[in-house]
């Protein structure tokens, strides 16, 4: 089952490598990672998606709560939260096929961000789902290249 | 006033309590040597940086104090790496400080740099890259603070030389904050409630314990437990001397080369109550079939040890020593009489022996007779492979930081320096290195510094020109294929000995086994080498074979 942790640690040179040591050390394989500053300058949050059984799930948030710079680690599966992602998208599309892009760039308010003869780079943001639809429906024009931020996540109050 | 980063650092040792220091100079490390020159505790110059980790483990282990070594950067730090690594396996509360090249050389390959924070991120419990002098004492306090608390482990401390020569004002703080490091020491009393309910209604109940009850001073705790419940009680490894092995409610070690009688008690139970223990592979054998029917108390002071391995009913986090006193306090004893009387007789039954069959010397012989004109009383280190198995059979172990060896990471090569540091921790007591021919060759260097400090260590080397586990290994599993594990091409270790200015007997004959135990004990003013050439053939028994159970024991030769 895919979980999203979200790790608070000290905002210190050195943590993130701590952090992926760990994983990579156990054999744990990340989804994705992404870390971000917050509202303190000294604490930085990490978004960890991983896929795995409950015992291994279990296992990664004690051995992070056991690093020292780890302050308090939440996982946020099955948690009301709010989960954000961007994508930047390159597809092929000759000035015949752009309007079709632009309808479907429409529906899901993404933006244009760069635009050729060939080709169209959007960026859209949303839920993880939104984005896999978004892709999806761009796949026919043929991507040129895609890239995703990974999530970041945050629990609803 | 401003003193120097070195200056900082000896004062932040003396204001930790630090009375010896192990470790051994080179270029980045200098200006702290230049003050290590006039320090009021002592520096023990070992002949290789892996014999001063080994040396500050083996301290440590012996006093309970945190072992503090020093090394130069580079080759320096990547010595120590063995040592650092088999001090976080057993959780071993070390201050390891490494020299690193200046601040501004950092990250260009230069002389003598490596990535010590980088290498030592995986085997220790924290470290440190010193960036600034202004945060020398607070980190130095931080690393001997986070070694000691919690579950023990070795902490670095890496110094560039620069921060070493720069300057700052020296304030030591009195105590450490840390948000995000906050071990739990009592057991929350619900658990330990519930835990005490299903002790009181268990029927075939064991106790399994480990260096969890050792390193948080517990034992005595743990022996007014079993008293109070009148449970049988094993220990790992690790725990040997936890509870005194002259009991008659001690089952002795369990696990792969454990007694019969623990590893069948501990199979048959219906509750397995696991104190400062960590269910490891060597333990366990097949986690399936190690207790079919058993619920599980596991109290550790490491939330990541609880069902790390093996599934537990109730968890209690804390400290052994805590836990136990408050569990002591409400328990009720259970009515075990009937299976506490089986296990006796499996006990009587089933003992650890061997075959005295033939004149050779027998190695487990050996270590009888050093228990017996010991009269129990040494600190026993240990190397690793059968000598490590026949030292912890053979020797009744009494008394916590006792029987001091690498049991998770299994270094080879550790127990000589490890008894150098357990003798300078313990001046009022006799150390001895259980060796073999090969462990003993990995760290013989160190014998200059135990003659050069006059410690009277005996190393007794239970010599049968083998790697023996690989070739007892090789033998029972591999089709007797001994591939490099015959290493009869050996030193003349009484020479040796002598060389260095130590004793040196080779004894050949059961007969000299005594006189010569006898004539090592009453020196004491050098180390003495007893060179036994033992039966070159002998096996540890006996032996559950790696991922099997307790039903697949093999108790004795197969002819």
């Amino acid at each position: 089952m895919m979980h999203v942790i979200s790790v608070k640690v000290e905002n210190r040179f050195g943590v993130l490598a701590r952090v992926a040591g760990l994983f990579s050390a156990r054999g744990y394989n990340i989804d994705s990672l992404t870390v971000s500053q917050t509202e303190h300058s000294d604490i930085s949050v990490m978004t960890i998606v991983l896929t795995g059984d409950d015992r291994i799930i279990e296992q990664v948030k004690k051995q992070l709560n056991k690093l020292i710079d780890v302050i308090k680690v939440t996982d946020l599966t099955g948690h009301a939260s709010v989960q954000r992602e961007l994508a930047l998208v390159k597809v092929n599309a000759s000035p015949a096929k752009r309007t079709e892009v632009f309808q479907i760039a429409e529906i899901f308010k993404a933006q244009i961000v760069d635009i050729s003869l060939k080709t169209i780079a959007l960026e859209v943001t949303g839920d993880p789902e939104r984005i896999d639809s978004f892709i999806e429906l761009l796949r026919p024009y043929s991507i040129k290249e895609m890239i995703r931020t990974g999530r970041v996540s945050m629990a609803r109050d | 006033m401003k003193i120097s980063g070195a200056e900082i650092l000896i004062e932040s040792l003396k204001k930790e309590g630090v009375e010896v220091m192990f470790g051994y100079p080179g270029g980045v490390v200098i200006p702290i040597f230049h003050h290590i020159f006039d320090a009021p505790f002592r520096f023990i110059l070992t002949r290789h940086e892996q014999g001063a980790v080994h040396a500050a483990d083996g301290y440590a282990r012996a006093s309970g104090k945190v072992g503090v070594a020093l090394t130069t950067s580079g080759p320096g730090a990547t010595n120590a790496i063995t040592g650092i690594a088999t001090a976080h396996m057993d959780s071993v509360p070390l201050v390891v400080i490494t020299g690193q090249v200046s601040t501004s050389m950092i990250g260009n390959d230069a002389f003598q740099e490596a990535d010590t924070t980088g290498i030592t991120r995986p085997i220790t419990k924290h470290n440190y890259l010193v960036q600034d002098v202004n945060d020398l004492a607070r980190i130095v306090k931080e690393a001997f603070y986070i070694a000691s608390t919690g579950r023990p482990g070795p902490v670095v401390i890496d110094i560039p030389v620069d921060v070493s020569k720069g300057e700052a004002k020296f304030a030591y703080p009195d105590e450490v904050s840390l948000r995000s490091y906050k071990p739990v020491y009592k057991g929350h009393p619900v658990q330990i409630e519930k835990a005490c309910r299903l002790i009181e209604s268990s029927k075939r109940p064991v106790i399994y314990a480990g260096g969890g009850v050792i390193s948080s001073n517990a034992s005595d705790d743990l022996v007014a437990f079993v008293r109070k419940t009148g449970i049988p009680i094993t220990t790992t490894l690790m725990g040997l001397g936890a509870y005194p092995e002259t009991d008659r409610l001690s089952l002795k070690m369990l696990g792969m080369h454990g007694t019969f009688y623990a590893n069948r008690a501990v199979h048959d139970s219906d509750l397995l109550i696991a104190v400062g223990a960590r269910f490891d592979d060597r333990v366990t054998g097949n986690v399936n079939e190690f207790i079919p029917e058993a619920k599980v108390i596991h109290v550790d002071i490491d939330p990541a040890s609880v069902s790390k391995s093996v599934q537990v009913d109730i968890p209690i986090v804390g400290d052994c020593k805590s836990v136990l006193h408050e569990m002591t306090k409400i328990v009720k004893p259970p009515q075990i009489q009937e299976w506490v009387e089986k296990i006796l007789k499996i006990k009587e039954e089933n003992p650890l022996t061997y075959g005295t069959a033939g004149t050779k010397i027998k190695p487990q012989m050996v270590i009888e007779r050093i228990y017996e004109l010991t009269k129990g009383a040494a600190i026993i280190t240990t190397e690793v492979g059968q000598n490590q198995m026949w030292a912890a059979q053979f020797y009744q172990f009494t008394e916590p930081r006792s029987f001091i060896s690498s049991g998770g990471l299994g270094t080879m090569g550790f127990g000589f320096p490890a008894a150098i540091g357990a003798q300078l921790a313990r001046p009022d007591r006799r150390v001895i290195d259980i060796a073999g021919d090969g462990s003993i060759q990995m760290n013989i260097q160190e014998l200059i510094v135990a003659v050069q400090h006059r410690l009277p260590i005996i190393i007794a080397i239970l010599n049968n020109g083998f790697l023996g586990m690989v070739r007892q290994w090789q033998q029972l599993f591999w089709d007797k294929r001994y591939s490099h594990s015959c290493i009869s091409f050996a030193p003349d270790f009484v020479k040796l000995a002598e060389a260095y200015g130590a004793a040196g007997i080779r004894i050949e004959s059961r007969d000299e086994v005594d006189k010569a135990i006898k004539k090592a004990l009453s020196i004491k003013d050098r180390p003495t080498i007893l060179d036994f050439h033992v039966d070159r053939e002998e096996n540890v028994y006996p032996i559950i074979p790696a991922g099997k159970s307790v039903k697949e024991m093999i108790t004795r030769e197969l002819v």
